[in-house]
């Protein structure tokens, strides 16, 4: 590191202007970026990390601004830089990718010719050139035909593959620094694996340096060289990669640490205070087995699943007359969004229903709750099929008080007007024994406790409360009624990792105390390792395999458990 | 419960955003637009003259005084005097009940019938959404104000077939509102929940959907009343509806139309002025409604 | 795009045959004499019953209702009581005038609005955003026919700029050969001026009237679908590719902000054939308009039904052309269907 970085950031202040007065976002930062070096920036919601990418490169919307400090690139200082300066440099030396690459892309103009657009501005081809250079752009960056894919528009193509066509994008004119904003979220993990590996070959091949910026530690872990730690528009930690996790020097990258499951590590684990100096065990020797909670003895089946059959009609295919005079296409075979599958779940067990975005663990979770009607198949719940009673009448039978759900966004799953305790008093309005407002406040009380909500909050609305405040409220209404099964579809997915470690815990601790069964749905493979005693691995609406968590995870037998298995990015453990 | 406090590390009560009443919300929608706060006095304004007008205006709206005709405003005639002799600002006051009866009357009648249509189509599809949707559709088929015409040539000319027409133009806009709300709530993960709680689809429909749209209503109400008021006025411009000599300000205008060419342009412009600032008012009185309703919009 | 066109084609069909049950219910359902109303407040017994026995109101309703449909089928509309003429006869004779001056207005709403409402969004919170908003406020609050007797009284009477609010064309010109039925294009076709200037100072007054309506919707979504995707990430992927900001607000917003625009002209086309009639009135423009007020004043019913029904169809058809446009600009719409 003798050589002057390629960026230099010098007590960078960003401020914004926002109806509460000026808010600082970003307060004195220190960043440097050495060439061909890959810097990743972890940090939670509202830790400013994305707005330092933006300030960087000086797209900042209307109410913000740098306040203060210096951002020096190759020699260049860009906060004093004119705004025809900073648009020559960006796409040509600084390029930067975004979350959410579909909406990254202009929807109505064809994909090649958005690389042409960037091509031609910094004069890297003529219109004549253009085309042929997008194309190069596109294979580079590994698109099968991109010949065809030239003409695609963003509608048409999968959101890995608009991600490849954002990456052709920001590499086309050889930028020397490439700054990826939360590059894979909202990908699955396969994907994600595809596209971060893609990354870093074609970064390196051309010795370019690049931030990331992520929420994901083990993404950070696992692609960069070095590591800095932000919370609340401050960089509390820079060390490298291996170090940080290895010997994490401030509190705040400790707890974070702390909170991102990973091999080998127990449930408590996550949690920041408590076994705080405890020896790690070692990452190859006790993985798989030492990471499983402590397991109850598990009683007889709750529930069992036969053959579980969802299918929805496609659109018939040919024109209103042909369908009129009988000669269209015969009907096109039904989509089978959950195809025969079958499963049991003990009493006292948690269940993981696992795997990629449209594998239809959650049509299967919805039919499980009977809120969806099966196709074909059998739900038999303590021996009843309960699958054969109809989803709109399912709110009138004795079953509905012994299925609940949590679910995966907390602000979503509460009405806007209702108070907390009305939330939470819904479900024993309706089903409950509890009569009389003061019974009822006090039960609403014990439930708020038990799930860790401060009782002078239940009094509030949504908007009033936090995003585990509001999880804590979805959870006390689901075991309101003490019921018997609760499927967790993806609780802690709009959660921070910090929340998520609590939230987890909170889960289940209340498991072992109601004596509940879970059937936890989840994409997280390292949470469903913390909490699941046994695991399904759906693909396609079909289970690929089953088995306890050990055995899945430990050693998958299916091939695409294994690829699910090292897609995840692990950090060092 | 001992357990608990491992689990609860952090004071969780303060990550909580603080909360904030209405009324302070509402003050401070008005702080950082008073245009806001003005649409709401000018509001009171037009519901005193409404209520009161008729009682309080120094002349009989419908006294006619030819020997004082066409007189340009002055100390004893505000805004003038028509070709009759009336007096203009009393028969602009006057104007107010009936103009503002028409707006409201309409309005609440589409509200009920097209709220109730789109919530029940939204919520619970199949061939009730079919049918709202139709309906909808057909009536959209039509240019609003020529459609109207149409129902009240068809129907009668009176004062209770403009209502009518107008809540029928207005119809499509509430229904497809109250629809697209009810139908993007009803598969949220809080319908869902109560659905789980043991709530009859019924149930669910009032408590959770019908509450959660009222905000949404209101703003599209206090848009409307503008509209409906305009409508109104434009058929009695054209002499549907209201008859002369009853004041109302459509017909106002339309009488004073002819005198515009020769210079006397009082005749029509304070009747025009008085139904400007009652759809301005109106107007801004939405987009106020608005603010108040959903305090993301501003930021 | 052939097949979208057909796609929607399809769909005006349903919405066709509501307009026609529509305007045949207004007529034959409603409370009130049918055949009164159509023979108009003047006429003897005897005529009464022979509209009756014309019309076919004596027979069922269905009978009626084919008998309706086949006449419209021929174009028969029925007879005017004023005019004497076939309503089919009158409604063309002088459709050409309301078009003309409906498309002038909306082209001169247009050429203010779309740039306004662009300027706005790109200097959000500048003077001219302030300007954009009170013209979106008070725009929609100015009843049209009173903003046209302003206009006369300031431009004509008080400036004496502009003609006397007396129809499309001075009475010392006789009309130019009809080729189009547009005065301000048929006089550039017989390469005439002194007409065409004529027939313009004529159609300003009115056209600027339809212009200022419809300016507040126009303005108003322009501003707002330009800011909603000035805030979206395709464009901050492209300013953060160094794309110059004519590319970026053009190519990349611009045309993106004005899917939600094209939609809205739908909208104005429906208050713009309603404010039309406002607008004859006021300026005694020989159009549609005017015809069916004339109608109203004289409680002669069939020129009204066929002015309802032609103009139902008439945007039942722009309806179709704005789908098509739209269908031009967004590949999403073209290739999904």
């Amino acid at each position: 590191m003798s050589a002057p970085p390629l960026l230099d950031v010098r007590k960078l202040t960003v401020e914004f202007a926002t109806r509460r007065g000026t808010v600082q976002a970003v307060k004195a930062i220190d960043l440097s970026v050495g060439k061909g070096e890959t810097v990743a920036v972890v940090g939670e919601s509202g830790s400013g990390k994305s707005v330092t990418s933006y300030a960087m490169v000086r797209i900042l919307d209307r109410a913000g601004r740098i306040a203060d400090g210096s951002i020096s690139f190759s020699g260049v200082d860009l906060v004093a830089a004119s705004e025809a300066q900073m648009r020559d440099l960006r796409g040509r030396e600084i390029s930067m990718i975004f979350q959410n690459p579909r909406a990254a892309l202009n929807p109505i103009r064809k994909v090649g010719r958005q690389i042409e657009d960037v091509l031609v501005q910094h004069v890297q081809a003529t219109r004549a050139t253009a085309r042929e250079k997008a194309i190069e752009a596109l294979e580079k960056v590994r698109i099968a035909r991109p010949e065809e894919r030239y003409d695609a528009y963003p509608f048409e193509l999968s959101g890995g593959m608009c991600q490849r066509v954002v990456i052709a994008l920001a590499l086309a004119c050889q930028p020397q620094l490439l700054i990826a904003d939360e590059p894979t979220t909202g990908l699955d993990v396969t994907t994600q694996k595809a596209v971060m590996d893609l990354i870093v070959e074609l970064t390196r091949e051309r010795g370019m340096s690049t931030i990331l910026i992520t929420h994901d530690l083990g993404l950070a872990a696992a692609y960069s060289d070095r590591v800095v730690v932000m919370e609340k528009g401050r960089v509390v930690e820079t060390a490298g990669a291996l170090d940080i996790f290895r010997d994490p020097q401030h509190p705040y990258t400790r707890k974070l640490m702390k909170a991102t499951p990973r091999l080998g590590m127990s449930l408590q684990d996550l949690l920041p205070d408590g076994r705080e100096v405890r020896e790690r065990p070692s990452p190859e020797g006790e993985a798989g087995a030492a990471g499983s909670p402590a397991r109850s003895p598990l009683g007889p089946p709750l529930l069992v699943v036969e053959n579980l059959v969802k299918e929805y009609p496609r659109p018939p295919k040919g024109s209103l007359l042909a369908r009129l005079t009988g000669k269209a296409e015969p009907e096109a075979q039904p989509f089978r969004a959950v195809d025969g599958i079958g499963f049991e779940v003990r009493r006292g067990e948690t269940l993981g229903l696992v795997g990629e975005s449209g594998c239809g663990k959650s049509t299967t979770s919805m039919m499980l709750n009977r809120l969806l009607d099966p196709t074909a198949g059998r739900i038999l719940f303590d021996g009843q099929d309960i699958g054969a009673i109809p989803a709109k009448g399912f709110a009138a039978s004795p079953f509905r008080q012994r299925i609940q759900m949590v679910f995966q966004d907390p602000t979503d799953s509460l009405n806007p007007r209702f108070t907390a305790e009305r939330a939470i008093a819904d479900p024993i309005l309706r089903m409950g024994k509890i009569r009389g407002r003061a019974a009822l406040r006090a039960r609403c009380e014990e439930l708020a406790r038990s799930v860790g909500l401060p009782t002078e909050l239940i009094d509030r609305f949504p908007h009033q409360l936090s995003g585990g405040q509001k999880a804590r409220v979805g959870i006390a209404r689901a075991i309101a009624l003490d019921p018997d099964l609760v499927i967790l579809d993806e609780p802690t997915a709009a959660l921070d990792v910090s929340v998520q470690a609590v939230v987890l815990n909170l889960l289940d601790e209340l498991k072992q105390r109601l004596g509940m069964s879970y059937i936890f749905v989840s994409h997280d493979l390292n949470v469903v390792r913390l909490l699941c005693d046994r695991v399904v691995v759906m693909r396609s609406g079909r289970i690929v395999e089953q088995g306890t968590a050990e055995e899945v995870l430990g050693d998958p037998k299916a091939a695409y458990t294994r690829e699910l298995l090292s897609a995840i990015p692990h950090p060092p453990a | 419960m001992n357990e608990m406090s491992k689990i609860e590390p952090a004071p969780l009560r303060f990550e909580a955003p603080p909360a904030t009443s209405l009324l302070a919300h509402a003050r401070h929608i008005v702080a950082e637009n008073p245009v806001t706060g003005f649409a709401f006095a000018l509001f009171a304004l037009i519901v005193l003259a409404a209520l009161l007008g008729p009682s309080l205006v120094p002349y009989d709206p419908l006294a006619s005084n030819t020997s004082a005709a066409l007189q340009g405003p002055s100390a004893s005639h505000w805004f003038g005097t028509d070709q009759l002799g009336r007096d203009i600002f009393s028969r602009v006051v006057a104007a107010t009940r009936l103009d503002f009866s028409i707006a409201v009357t309409s309005v609440a009648l589409v509200f009920v019938l097209g709220g109730l249509a789109g919530v029940t189509a939204g919520f619970f599809g199949g061939w009730v959404d079919t049918l709202v949707g139709r309906i909808a559709d057909t009536i959209m088929a039509f240019p609003l104000f020529v459609l109207a015409m149409g129902i009240v040539a068809a129907l009668g000319n009176s004062v209770t077939n403009i209502v009518i027409a107008t809540a029928i133009i207005n119809f499509p806009l509430y229904a497809r509102v109250a629809r697209a709300e009810a139908n993007i709530r009803r598969e949220a993960g809080f319908v869902q929940a109560a659905r789980l709680s043991g709530n009859s689809e019924w149930r669910l429909l009032l408590t959770q959907i019908v509450p959660n749209i009222m905000p949404i209503m209101a703003v599209q109400m206090s848009l409307t009343m503008g509209y409906a008021i305009l409508n109104a006025a434009g058929l009695s411009f054209i002499g549907l509806g209201v008859r002369p000599p009853t004041p109302e300000w459509g017909i106002m205008v339309a009488e004073g139309a002819s005198f515009i060419v020769s210079g006397e342009w009082w005749v029509a412009l304070f009747p025009g002025l008085a139904l400007m600032t009652a759809v301005f008012c109106f107007n801004l009185l939405g987009d106020g409604v608005r603010d108040l309703v959903d305090p993301q919009r501003r930021n | 795009m052939l097949r979208m066109i057909a796609a929607r084609l399809k769909t005006t069909i349903p919405s066709l045959i509501g307009v026609i049950i529509v305007t045949f219910l207004l007529t034959r359902v409603l409370p009130g004499d049918t055949a009164a109303y159509f023979a108009g407040p003047a006429a003897s017994k005897e005529a009464i019953a022979d509209i009756r026995g014309k019309l076919g109101l004596d027979r069922p309703l269905p009978v009626q209702f084919v008998s309706y449909v086949t006449a419209l089928a021929k174009g028969d509309l029925g007879t005017s009581l004023t005019t004497g003429q076939a309503v089919t006869a009158d409604l063309a004779q002088r459709l050409p005038a309301s078009a003309e001056l409906t498309l002038f207005g909306l082209l001169m709403s247009m050429a203010i609005a779309l740039p306004l409402g662009v300027l706005a969004a790109v200097r959000q919170g500048s003077w001219i955003d302030h300007l954009c908003r009170i013209i979106a406020t008070a725009g929609v609050s100015l009843p049209v026919f009173f903003t046209g007797l302003l206009l006369v009284y300031v431009f004509y009477f008080i400036l004496g700029w502009a003609p006397a609010p007396l129809g499309r064309l001075d009475v010392f010109f006789s009309e130019p050969p009809r080729v189009t039925g547009f005065l301000l294009i048929d006089s550039l076709i017989a390469r005439d001026a002194e007409m065409f200037r004529a027939a313009l100072s004529q159609i300003l007054l009115p056209a600027l009237t339809l212009a200022i309506f419809s300016l507040a919707p126009i303005t108003r979504m322009t501003r707002a679908s330009m800011l909603a995707v000035l805030g979206a990430d395709f464009v901050r992927t492209a300013r953060a590719s160094g794309l110059s900001s004519g590319k970026v607000i053009g190519t990349y917003a611009f045309r993106n902000a004005m899917l939600p625009v094209v939609t809205t002209l739908g909208m104005v086309f429906s208050f713009l054939l309603g404010a039309n009639v406002l607008v004859e009135k006021v300026f005694a423009w020989p159009g549609v308009g005017s015809y069916a007020v004339e109608a109203l004043l004289a409680s002669d019913y069939a020129p009204i039904q066929g002015f309802v029904l032609t103009m139902a169809i008439l945007y039942v058809a722009l309806n179709l052309l704005i789908d098509i446009l739209y269908g031009v600009i967004d590949p999403r719409v073209r290739l999904e269907a």
